[in-house]
């Protein structure tokens, strides 16, 4: 047993001739929180794809549990553990609570001759699975277009949860929510933490990612800067080499002229 | 810890009380798909209750009369529901009946083939024609109105060419004696309790003609069909996994194929599920009145998707109901024979479809932005 159980290995992927991924080198451990930043255009989802099984990396190794690893589809990286809730979410706003949470995985009882989707179990998996979450749901019959951004989050996070991830892959979960529900998501993650699963969470939005975060990996134009552990590294720092020092000093130097031409004006 | 969780659980059901507001049973039932077309079919039948009570519309032969022409438009209806839920359409369903009527008859009475075989042969032919329509528009993405489209004209046109091939007409006839004695074709166009009826009419339950023989002699075997079919299909769609996956895949293709559902073999699956009821309609028609014509199931398609969207199916796949498809046939049926009973002229009823169409379908987007909370 290694101490991690997903390892990234000088891994690089090409498209053509675009490097999308250069050397990128990585661990996630169980247990952590594992924040990748990187402004549009870093290789993020590159990367996310690649050890979510759409990709195969085009050098370098991967290895899961220290065993070098290849998946040939996302299917076989979900039946080893590894659930990527995408921002799309994969939920359909006119089916029901449960409907979603079984969606392609129903559970199944004999009734006769026929096996039937077991509903009363389904609804009691679902309820409880989001309750473990900090999710009430009144009704698992109930459609979840009514939903709020933040609880369809929640919702396809336990689902994941509930069909055995070990390790979470989550694509800017909080991209398109409030603060309040932004706070609910992070909470999840965070419970999703303590239940011993690597979450790997994807986001441009440093705020959001330091409270919950454990380590921090910064992609900038394909190419890993480094990783970090919180401890080593203040937000401040993060945000710096981030939007690169340079930039965003630039773009200091041209607020402070616009002012002054206000003030003159 | 565990104390923390509960506390923040206690937290997080509190502000969801408060945040959820509670729901009469009123706003419930609106958000069931079945709601529209079952009001719809009660004050249908207390308004010709009231205006052609006396007419005999009510009358054991009435009753067979309309239930007849509900339950034919139903298994057609059933069919296009469930693959109107997983987000297709078949506009071919209509020609397919004429097809199919030719692919069960010219066989029997031309080729000197048994008629169970030509049954057989029918069946298997729809499903393939089906399986094709169904393989061309998950292949090749295009909209499933047009590829239909395209199927309406030329199984349409492949019935009138190949009957007047083969036989020289465009309407078969004698198709009664060859089936004599034959089991498949009785399961179509027989009729079971008749013993029930003449049992009925001894009593004087229900009406008889001069020489005793009761008025309604058994019930169709057309009606058998929509039954089975329809608890088949709602059991099927509300409680198996492929139901689950019928919603998914109307719902949001793309979200159900990331999640594992073999969203193309569903909807194929449809497809030819379609195929096969308009192929048990045929059977009905054909053996129940002894001939097949060119021309049968003209416009059927308009009629079964409008029977499906009064029954509350959304056009754009997803959400919908069997049970609801079923009364939405039910209406067009009683008002269809109900426009006859009290005389008025029948072009009414096509108006009263439209009318009825355009409810519906403002009635179903008022119910879909309740569900998806959208405005």
């Amino acid at each position: 047993m290694s101490e991690f159980i997903l390892e990234l290995k000088n891994v690089s992927r090409y498209f053509g001739s675009v490097i999308a991924l250069k050397d990128i080198n990585m661990q996630i451990k169980l247990g952590e929180v594992h924040c990748l930043l990187g402004d549009n255009g870093a290789g993020k989802s590159t990367l996310i794809k690649t050890l979510a099984g759409v990709h195969e990396p085009s050098e370098g190794e991967f290895l899961m549990n220290a065993e070098p690893t290849a998946f040939s589809s996302p299917r076989d990286a979900l039946d080893a553990g590894i659930a990527t809730v995408y921002q799309d979410l994969a939920l359909v706003n006119l089916m029901s609570v449960t409907r979603n949470f079984f969606m392609g995985r129903e559970i199944t009882k004999k009734w006769g001759p026929f096996s039937v989707f077991d509903t009363e179990k389904a609804n009691e998996i679902a309820r409880a699975g989001l309750a473990e979450m900090g999710i009430d749901v009144r009704d698992p019959e109930h459609p979840i277009g009514t939903m709020s951004g933040g609880e369809r989050q929640c919702l396809a996070i336990a689902r994941a949860i509930h069909f055995g991830a070990k390790v979470l892959i989550l694509d800017e979960p909080t991209a398109a929510l409030g603060v309040k529900q932004s706070a609910n998501v992070l909470k999840v993650v965070a419970r999703a933490r303590a239940r011993g699963l690597a979450v790997i969470l994807i986001t441009h939005n440093v705020h959001h990612a330091y409270p919950v975060a454990d380590r921090f990996t910064l992609l900038n134009r394909g190419k890993s800067l480094g990783t970090w552990l919180k401890s080593d590294v203040s937000r401040e720092e993060i945000l710096e080499m981030m939007a690169g020092g340079q930039e965003l000093e630039n773009l200091e130097a041209e607020l402070a002229e616009f002012a002054r031409l206000d003030e003159s004006a | 810890m565990s104390t923390s969780i509960k506390t923040n659980d206690a937290i997080a059901l509190s502000s969801a009380d408060e945040r959820v507001r509670s729901e009469s049973i009123v706003k419930k039932l609106l958000t069931r798909p079945e709601l529209g077309s079952v009001s719809g079919a009660v004050l249908v039948f207390i308004f010709f209750a009231i205006v052609a009570g006396d007419s005999g519309m009510f009358n054991a032969d009435g009753i067979l009369n309309w239930s007849t022409v509900s339950a034919q438009l139903g298994i057609l209806a059933i069919g296009a529901c469930l693959l109107m839920i997983s987000g297709e359409f078949d506009l071919s369903i209509g020609s397919m009946i004429g097809f199919a009527g030719m692919m069960m008859s010219i066989p029997a009475l031309y080729w000197g083939w048994p008629v169970w075989l030509s049954i057989c042969f029918a069946f298997t032919g729809a499903l393939m024609i089906g399986y094709l329509n169904g393989l061309i528009v998950v292949r090749t993405g295009l909209p499933s109105f047009i590829v239909s489209l395209a199927f309406l004209f030329i199984l349409r046109g492949l019935t009138i060419a190949l009957s007047i091939m083969f036989t020289n007409k465009t309407i078969v006839s004698g198709v009664s004696e060859a089936a004599e004695g034959d089991l498949l074709a009785a399961a179509f166009g027989g009729q079971i309790g008749t013993s029930f009826f003449s049992w009925l009419a001894q009593v004087g339950w229900i009406e008889t003609y001069n020489d005793g023989s009761p008025i309604v002699t058994g019930i169709p075997m057309v009606i058998v069909w929509f039954i089975l079919l329809a608890v088949g299909a709602s059991f099927v769609l509300l409680r198996t996994r492929y139901g689950n996956w019928i919603f998914a895949s109307g719902g949001d293709a793309k979200a159900a194929k990331n999640v594992g559902v073999p969203t193309d073999k569903v909807k194929i699956s449809l497809f030819m599920f379609t195929a096969f009821c308009a192929t048990v309609f045929a059977a009905c028609q054909v053996f129940e009145f002894g001939s097949a014509a060119a021309d049968r199931g003209l416009l059927k398609e308009f009629e079964a998707i409008i029977a499906v969207v009064i029954g509350g199916a959304l056009l754009t796949g997803g959400y919908g109901s069997v049970v609801g498809a079923c009364f939405g046939a039910l209406i067009f049926g009683v008002v269809q024979m109900g426009i006859f009973f009290t005389g008025a002229d029948s072009d009414w009823f096509r108006v009263f479809l439209g009318i009825m169409l355009l409810v519906a379908v403002l009635f179903n987007n008022f119910i879909r932005q309740r569900v998806t909370g959208t405005r």
